[in-house]
């Protein structure tokens, strides 16, 4: 199988697994859950990174640069923001298990 | 580190975001399932640092620069997500999404600098695909956090010949496209960038506050598929798989969405191509209401037996979660039953009603979805709804014209009497008249909810 090839089957497996593992998801968790999934594209910081290790001083730095700022944003941000919604899920719990 | 041990780190890592997105779909697993994902980020974030391409050594070439950035990224974000206040998340992941289309995006034209001649074509074709996906989405995020800000209006906003434009623009950026792929050069590709930047603005300049969720979970989508296209341009199984993930899970959120608000997402998506003049239908003429003071309220609220509350964002919004608490409190300690009805979409996105509640530390066993709610209306004496109106109008039911048509309501108008705590006689959110406002039974109460609140509760302290 040539690389391309590979890369076209790993691309459409994983589609099916994303189909997968969210196709029965009650509505209260939509919102965290599209949080996480936002939190994951987060990892083009390191597609980022590789890039700017390549960059020649200049336009292409600078937009490397700019890319891992943003990049960094959307991954440490994503994840954070989706714990503290979590946690308050976690609180109702607690209070639900100390009613019973 | 060899590239086996490189790549086999980077199965870990996407392992580690299946197992995520698995743990997320549950309510139990949803805490660990994100703390996986960050574990995953971390170890496939530190790893990168170790491994250079063959024609390359280490440590990474602009290193300094790379911390730098990674320290400034983390300043920004951090305390960004940690001090956004609840109510506001909604427009804070809009915005965090539009910065990672907007990375993928600079990320794919700094590499197609860097391709020169001897690319292959399905490296360019995805290249160019990361950077217009990539604009849109972060053009497009940007007024989506706009709108739910409110900074700019929540209404659709459609200018005369809008789908024209659009519809040219999406033209030009197939065009430029074909040209960016048949000759390398920098400016066709910057064109290209602007031509996506403009598009995202248009596409969801139309759409209307209540679907402005949709189109975010959609550009998150767009967002997981420019990672996915941006892993093959740079030849990483892990932003493939990462990117696909989050784009396919994200299609299908979006469904899940759409059909929770019994929306189709068709007329969402192509509501910029289809939507046409409907504001004229909203002025109405002046009709009379019954509006009523705080003490009015608390007396149909004390001698109620069953009162059930549906809050909105309106009460979110007035930071009213603690007061319509402490309310509730004292209406059940006068031996009242107290419930509340969530819509499933209530504030700004599905299940984001429950966050806020559950802050103000309610009690679990009060929030009552809408199907269980619903038949227990006519038991009901009085439905106070706070600063909700969509969710409460029968135009959902009653008027096949109407945007909200046939998204599921709390029957609301079944209850003995109805009290609206609004702002002012503004449509909700998506921009419809209710004719509930103009109910016999209905009492309104103007002003912020939180004052409004508190008056009440003096008043019901008095009684």
């Amino acid at each position: 199988m040539s690389e391309a090839m590979a890369l076209l089957a790993i691309f459409t497996l994983a589609i099916f697994v994303g189909f997968e593992v969210v196709s029965k998801v009650s509505s209260t968790l939509h919102t965290p859950l599209m949080s996480g999934a936002n939190a994951i594209h987060g990892i083009i910081l390191v597609g980022a990174i590789i890039v700017a290790s390549h960059s020649d001083p200049g336009l292409e730095l600078w937009l490397s640069v700019i890319a891992i700022v943003l990049a960094t944003i959307n991954l440490v941000g994503g994840f954070i923001v989706t714990d503290r919604m979590l946690e308050m899920f976690k609180g109702k719990k607690k209070q639900l298990g100390e009613k019973a | 580190m060899n590239r086996t041990l490189y790549d086999l780190i980077g199965l870990l890592a996407a392992v580690l975001f299946i197992l995520a997105l698995k743990g997320l779909s549950s309510p139990k697993s949803a805490r660990r399932g994100n703390l996986l994902g960050a574990l995953g980020a971390f170890i496939a974030t530190v790893t990168v640092f170790f491994y250079a391409d063959p024609e390359y050594s280490l440590p990474l070439e602009n290193l300094e620069w790379i911390l730098g950035a990674i320290a400034v990224g983390t300043l920004i974000g951090a305390p960004a997500a940690r001090k956004v206040q609840m109510t506001q998340m909604p427009q804070m992941v809009a915005l965090f999404n539009g910065v990672g289309g907007g990375a993928a995006a600079l990320v794919a034209i700094v590499e197609y600098i860097k391709l020169g001649e001897s690319a292959k074509f399905a490296v360019v074709l995805a290249a160019v695909f990361t950077v217009v996906i990539g604009c849109i989405s972060f053009s497009g995020s940007i007024v989506t956090f706009l709108k739910l800000q409110e900074i700019m209006t929540t209404r659709p906003v459609i200018f005369p010949a809008g789908r024209f434009v659009i519809a040219a623009t999406l033209l030009s950026i197939f065009i430029v496209s074909g040209w960016v792929i048949n000759s390398s050069g920098t400016s066709p590709l910057l064109i290209l960038a602007g031509l996506s930047l403009l598009f995202g603005i248009l596409f969801v300049l139309p759409v209307g506050g209540a679907d402005v969720p949709i189109i975010i979970s959609l550009l998150n989508a767009f967002t997981g598929l420019t990672v996915a296209a941006s892993g093959y341009v740079l030849n990483s199984t892990l932003l493939i798989v990462a990117g696909t993930l989050v784009g396919a899970s994200g299609t299908i959120l979006t469904r899940l969405m759409a059909e929770a608000m019994g929306r189709s997402l068709f007329g969402t998506l192509f509501g910029a191509f289809t939507a046409k003049a409907q504001a004229s239908s909203e002025t109405g003429e002046e009709r009379p209401v019954k509006s009523g003071s705080p003490e009015d309220v608390a007396i149909l609220l004390n001698y109620a037996r069953r009162v059930v509350i549906v809050p909105g964002f309106g009460l979110a919004v007035a930071q009213a979660q603690h007061t319509v608490r402490e309310m509730a409190d004292l209406l059940s300690a006068k031996g009242i039953e107290v419930a509340y009805g969530i819509h499933p979409v209530a504030g700004r996105m599905p299940g984001h009603m429950n966050v806020l509640l559950a802050e103000a530390n309610v009690p679990y066993e009060q929030l009552v979805e809408m199907d269980e709610i619903n038949p227990t209306f006519p038991q009901t004496d009085v439905a106070l709804v706070i600063g909700a109106n969509d969710v409460v109008n029968p135009a959902a039911k009653t008027s096949p014209g109407a945007p909200i048509y046939g998204m599921p309501i709390l029957d609301v108008q079944q209850a003995g009497n109805i009290i609206f705590l609004k702002r002012s006689m503004r449509p909700g959110f998506a921009g419809i008249e209710n004719e509930l406002l103009y109910d016999p039974k209905t009492t309104l109460l103007f002003g912020d909810a939180k004052a409004s609140l508190t008056k009440v509760v003096s008043a019901l302290k008095t009684l």
